[in-house]
């Protein structure tokens, strides 16, 4: 029996400047769900995650969010840093900025939120760096600050741009880890080009090139992947058991 | 500068120096979100809006504060409620609020009956001017804008270095915005008596940038950049009064000379381009 969804896309269609980027997509995100998608550049797959996560409102279909999940109990990780590097904050700063919540705006940041801090740098192997600036960390340790930072809200869901693209493979595994264990609680969302990466982790697939061109059930084979790059690719699919690498 | 001290006992240079510590204070606290967030054009444009109102107040015989205030605190929200992801150019916005102001401010003070004030005065400030009313006016702006700090600072810290991830967490971003720009309104209003429309940027940067070279942490950023307004607001005060200089060019030319000397220094000590954020593209 299919639990119901906890976000639910109907028929969503979005663009900018009159240019449709996403169109007619419906896609549901279930409980402990973990959803891989995948496409090709500039095909909407960061577009339809900033719909999903309330950022951007479609031009026509709707998202149903199911409580608790709802926006501001969404965790997210940019591909890039959407902030400016030469800002004077520290590593637990930014991580602390986590913990904002609607709710608690006018108060400080209360010593219970810096425990959860501390909890979480530890978790991503940050600890001795809580202390450094933010513009002296390297590409892959912010790419874990801003991880930790999505992750210490405590989300209902999380949503991941990209998380593996700058990040070495040590790193990669205490991701890895990471992502499974909170995958036990919640729903993960991950934009990757590397399901192979993931692939242990993975229990759906959906390939976005302007709609959803395959989804779930759907068997994931050549030709719709060619279908969703708009070329011959190198197939990586995942089931229960893997089948690997189907060569063109 | 003993001629300085001997001033003191004036009142109009008592006022100077109250006027001068305020617009420090605010430069400081102000200050580096306009230099992390990229807002020097967005406050050059308010100030030299503000002027419009300035100039209508002049021709109605109104305070000329009064319509400063207004302007500033319109631009304030309007900008503040731009939706900059969908429209075209936010900097044109921007110029077109900073040239019409400024247009509308020239054209009433021209037209203003009988005697015609100094357009040098506002432009350039005559912090010498300020009279005792006036600040009574800017300590009560002055407090505002360090309460609406005070209280959202934990919101506004987070709309200032990513919009994007305060409205993931839910934040209302919009409002922090407005009440950010506003906090930038309220002291474009205070630093124009100090130093005029043209140099108000001059000083919300300067102190602030200094700064971010030192520092790291953003509460220490405020507190050195306060510091260093009020070093440069009373040297610059004190120069302009022992050298009879304008007395906000000779600020900002102060404020200037102490920027490139911690710049030289930072450099010759190896300390590089890296602490010099608004120089920075990433």
């Amino acid at each position: 029996m299919p639990e119901l969804p906890v976000i639910a896309a109907h028929h969503v269609t979005f663009g900018y400047n009159r240019e449709t980027v996403v169109e007619d997509v419906s896609l549901e995100i279930r409980p402990r769900d973990f959803l891989a998608i995948i496409g090709p550049n500039g095909g909407g797959k960061t577009t339809l995650v900033k719909i999903l996560l309330g950022l951007l409102r479609p031009w026509s279909g709707e998202v149903v969010w199911t409580p608790p999940v709802r926006p501001g109990r969404m965790g997210y990780v940019p591909q890039f840093s959407t902030f400016d590097k030469g800002f004077p904050l520290r590593v637990s700063d930014v991580v602390l900025m986590g913990r904002l919540d609607r709710r608690s705006l006018l108060r400080p940041y209360l010593k219970k939120d810096r425990i959860e801090v501390g909890r979480v740098l530890e978790r991503l192997a940050l600890t001795h760096l809580a202390a450094e600036h933010v513009s002296e960390i390297s590409g892959g340790q912010l790419q874990r600050v801003l991880i930790a930072r999505a992750v210490v809200s405590d989300p209902e869901v999380l949503f991941l741009d990209e998380p593996t693209a700058s990040i070495d493979a040590e790193s990669r595994e205490t991701l890895t880890g990471l992502l499974e264990e909170l995958n036990r609680r919640i729903p993960v969302v991950v934009i990757t080009h590397d399901v192979t990466g993931l692939a242990p982790l993975v229990r759906r697939i959906a390939c976005v090139n302007r709609r959803l061109v395959c989804h779930e059930g759907s068997e994931l084979d050549a030709r719709t992947l060619e279908e969703a790059y708009g070329g011959p690719v190198e197939v990586v699919t995942h089931g229960v058991q893997h089948r690997i690498l189907h060569r063109h | 500068m003993p001629g300085f001290f001997d001033a003191l006992s004036y009142e109009f240079m008592r006022n100077a120096v109250l006027a001068g510590l305020l617009a420090a204070v605010l430069c400081g606290i102000v200050g580096p979100f306009v230099v992390v967030k990229r807002l020097a054009f967005l406050s050059d444009g308010i100030s030299h809006a503000a002027f419009g109102g300035m100039g209508l107040c002049f021709y109605l015989g109104l305070d000329p504060l009064l319509g400063a205030m207004a302007v500033a605190l319109l631009c304030a929200v309007a900008l503040g409620l731009v939706d900059t992801e969908t429209i075209r150019s936010y900097d044109a916005v921007i110029g077109v609020f900073w040239a019409v102001g400024l247009a509308v401010g020239i054209v009433f003070v021209y037209k203003t009956p009988g005697y015609a004030p100094n357009l040098m005065t506002y432009l350039f400030g005559n912090i010498l001017l300020v009279s005792r009313h006036e600040i009574g006016v800017l300590l009560v702006l002055a407090v505002s804008v360090f309460l609406i700090l005070a209280l959202f600072w934990k919101g506004i810290v987070a709309v200032a270095f990513d919009e994007v991830f305060a409205r993931v967490q839910g934040a209302p971003v919009r409002v922090l915005m407005v009440l950010l720009l506003t906090m930038i309104a309220l002291s474009v209003v205070i630093l124009i008596q100090v130093v005029g429309i043209i140099l108000v940027v001059a000083l919300l940067t300067i102190p602030p940038l200094i700064g971010l070279m030192l520092l790291k942490d953003l509460r220490g950023v405020l507190i050195l950049s306060t510091a260093i307004g009020v070093a440069i607001t009373l040297g610059g005060l004190g120069l302009s009064y022992v050298y009879d200089l304008p007395s906000g060019p000779a600020i900002i030319m102060l404020g200037a000379v102490l920027l490139f000397a911690v710049y030289a220094g930072r450099k010759l000590r190896g300390g590089g381009w890296r602490s010099l954020p608004a120089l920075r593209r990433e």
